[in-house]
């Protein structure tokens, strides 16, 4: 069972190719992917049980020793994000199977999706910094051809947008990358971890460390950074944006988790202030964009800033406590945002509009959609019983007892900025006047309704359940506050 | 030799950010080319250029450069060159589509407000 962390980046890997013999079969298609999507979830429960029971998992491949082969790691961390990236691809597929049309299934679609998901478990999973430039280029390749898929004028004028920030972020990724090289002469994570604590964080690796928060910054939507996200995320189908939604942008947050524990850990005077002044101007302008539309899609975008603003904030106060915030966060949002476009998708397809000028009185008819659209919302705002109040919670309290006032205050002002956000949609989209839509996917809401459901029922569960998953974030803080435990489950087989 | 091939890197760069700021989109497809060029050059500089013989083993030779960053380069490469491609043939359709190659005029069209 040595080799159980690549399972999750193997399984949709052969699934990929194996789809590619017939993508004209939209039945198989849909079939090999749902199954084995289900298989990488079992897998990945299987690999968070292992690293729960018996410690951080590495496995370098080819059997080279640790430093000189690619390792990789799964620690507790990553495990829990392969875990919530794999249920929640799963229930976007299912919803792509109702919502999308045969024309789109037919090209390449559930093969994209597979590889997408090749490379978000890798990136998530890998103890390399150069592999995981290179699992990054195989999701956002992956991304590539899912957000152009369709061909419509809007979806080429804003992937044209796309891929030449993604070109240039991941030039920037290679010479950022090479100046590490150039310094540490080592690309093992674990082994530039040692070797940036042996020579003492000197101005260069401080200049690199920015460097790198350049580059998931860009990757991630931070503050000045996130110019690309509104327009791009605006065009592919719904199925699509919530996949980029809830996983694109918090593969970045995971690159600078990562990265910001693990190496940069020194001189946090400097870096980890930059980081929460940006985080905190994140927040704030994600903030500003979901109150200035009236457009379904784009307020829901502006989320997406805001919570990876939240986030991001709790790793820069470094304590433990935060840090426990940012994780029970960082899995609380991918699945909440999933859920929040999938449902948001439903309303788009029976309103046939994302306007919200242009919707209301929806909760007559379909009032199971509104009330669980209802729970989703209070669930992302953070209110009590539901999930994503421990995580904000822990990084109040880390940010307050830390001596910060300031922050602490503002993401608090931000869940109320947010709940008022979202409510927008659930007062003008499901109460008022109904009125009479013609929306294309009219007739099979009450089907895609059910995967957006599940995710929700399953976020309550995290909420409610905070007992049962603590343990588990608490574990997977202990390699963040002290990269030794990283490093020494890395570099033991090599010794 | 390296401040040579630092500077070389530089001024890959800067031609690359002049052209990617331009309204053509071929010209800020080149501009991308440079700029993976300048990355690639960059690899190689910062894996040391000292001399030595080309990392095959060969008997009676005793130093070689480094074959970490050839390899990370050669990764690189293919990278880019598959990413390129496609954003060549987006920018094809693109054309086709929108009848402009003019970045500015591929402005929102105001579905949202």
């Amino acid at each position: 069972m040595i080799n159980l962390p690549l399972l999750p980046i193997l399984l949709p890997l052969l699934t990929g190719v194996i789809l590619m013999f017939f993508p004209k079969r939209i039945k198989a298609q849909r079939a090999v992917s749902l199954i084995s999507t289900m298989l990488t979830i079992l897998a990945s429960v299987v690999l968070t049980q292992v690293v729960r029971t018996s410690g951080i998992q590495s496995v370098t491949l080819g059997s080279w020793p640790a430093p000189f082969g690619i390792t990789l790691v799964s620690d507790m961390l990553s495990a829990l994000l392969v875990l919530s990236t794999s249920i929640l691809t799963f229930a976007v597929l299912w919803y792509s199977t109702v919502y999308l049309s045969d024309e789109h299934e037919r090209f390449f679609y559930y093969i994209a999706v597979q590889f997408l998901l090749v490379g978000v478990n890798g990136a998530f999973t890998t103890g390399d910094i150069f592999n995981m430039f290179v699992f990054f280029e195989v999701f956002l390749i992956s991304s590539y051809v899912l957000i152009v898929l369709g061909g419509k004028p809007e979806q080429l004028r804003e992937s044209l947008k796309y891929v030449l920030i993604n070109v240039i972020s991941s030039a920037l990724f290679v010479i950022t990358v090479a100046y590490l090289y150039g310094i540490v002469g080592t690309l093992s994570m674990a082994d530039i971890s040692q070797k940036i604590a042996q020579s003492g964080q000197t101005g260069v690796l401080t200049v690199i460390a920015v460097l790198f928060l350049i580059v998931f910054g860009l990757k991630g939507a931070i503050f000045p950074l996130y110019f690309w996200l509104p327009g791009s995320y605006h065009v592919p189908p719904i199925p699509v944006l919530a996949l980029f939604g809830a996983l694109l942008t918090k593969v970045g947050v995971y690159a600078i988790i990562r990265t910001y524990t693990l190496f940069f850990y020194h001189e946090t005077g400097f870096t980890h202030e930059l980081l929460a002044i940006l985080a905190l101007a994140t927040v704030v302008i994600g903030v500003i964009g979901a109150l200035a539309t009236r457009d379904v899609k784009q307020i829901l975008i502006y989320n997406i800033v805001v919570a990876v603003g939240v986030i991001l904030y709790g790793v820069a106060v470094m304590t433990r406590q935060s840090l426990e915030g940012a994780i029970f966060y960082l899995v609380h949002d991918m699945l909440i945002k999933a859920a929040l476009f999938l449902l948001i998708g439903v309303m788009i397809g029976i309103t046939g509009t994302s306007r919200l000028n242009e919707m209301g009185g929806l909760i007559k008819d379909y009032p199971r959609l509104a009330w669980t659209y209802f729970i989703a919302a209070l669930s992302l705002a953070g209110i009590p019983p539901l999930s994503g109040f421990v995580g904000k919670l822990l990084i109040v309290r880390g940010g307050f007892e830390a001596g910060y006032w300031i922050g602490p205050a503002l993401v608090l002002v931000s869940s109320l900025l947010v709940l008022y956000s979202v409510m927008q949609i659930f007062i003008r989209g499901f109460w008022g006047t109904p009125r009479r839509y013609a929306g294309k996917r009219k007739a099979v809401s009450g089907r895609l309704l059910l995967p957006a459901a599940c995710l929700v029922i399953l976020t309550v569960f995290y909420g409610i359940g905070t007992e049962f998953v603590r343990p588990y974030v608490t574990q997977a803080v202990d390699p963040l506050v002290d990269p030794s435990v990283y490093i020494e489950a890395v570099l033991k087989e090599g010794s | 030799m390296e401040i040579i091939m630092a500077i070389a890197a530089g001024v890959l760069v800067t031609c690359a950010v002049y052209l990617i700021l331009s309204k053509s989109i071929l010209r800020i497809i080149i501009g991308t080319g440079l700029l993976s060029h300048a990355a690639h050059l960059l690899v190689m500089v910062m894996g040391g250029l000292k001399t030595g013989d080309a990392p095959v083993i060969k008997d009676g030779v005793t130093a070689y450069t480094d074959p970490l960053p050839q390899a990370l380069v050669l990764t690189a490469i293919v990278i880019s060159f598959g990413v390129t491609a496609f954003f060549l043939v987006l920018a094809y359709r693109a054309y086709q589509e929108l009848g402009t190659d003019n970045i500015e005029e591929m402005k929102g069209n105001d579905s949202y407000d």
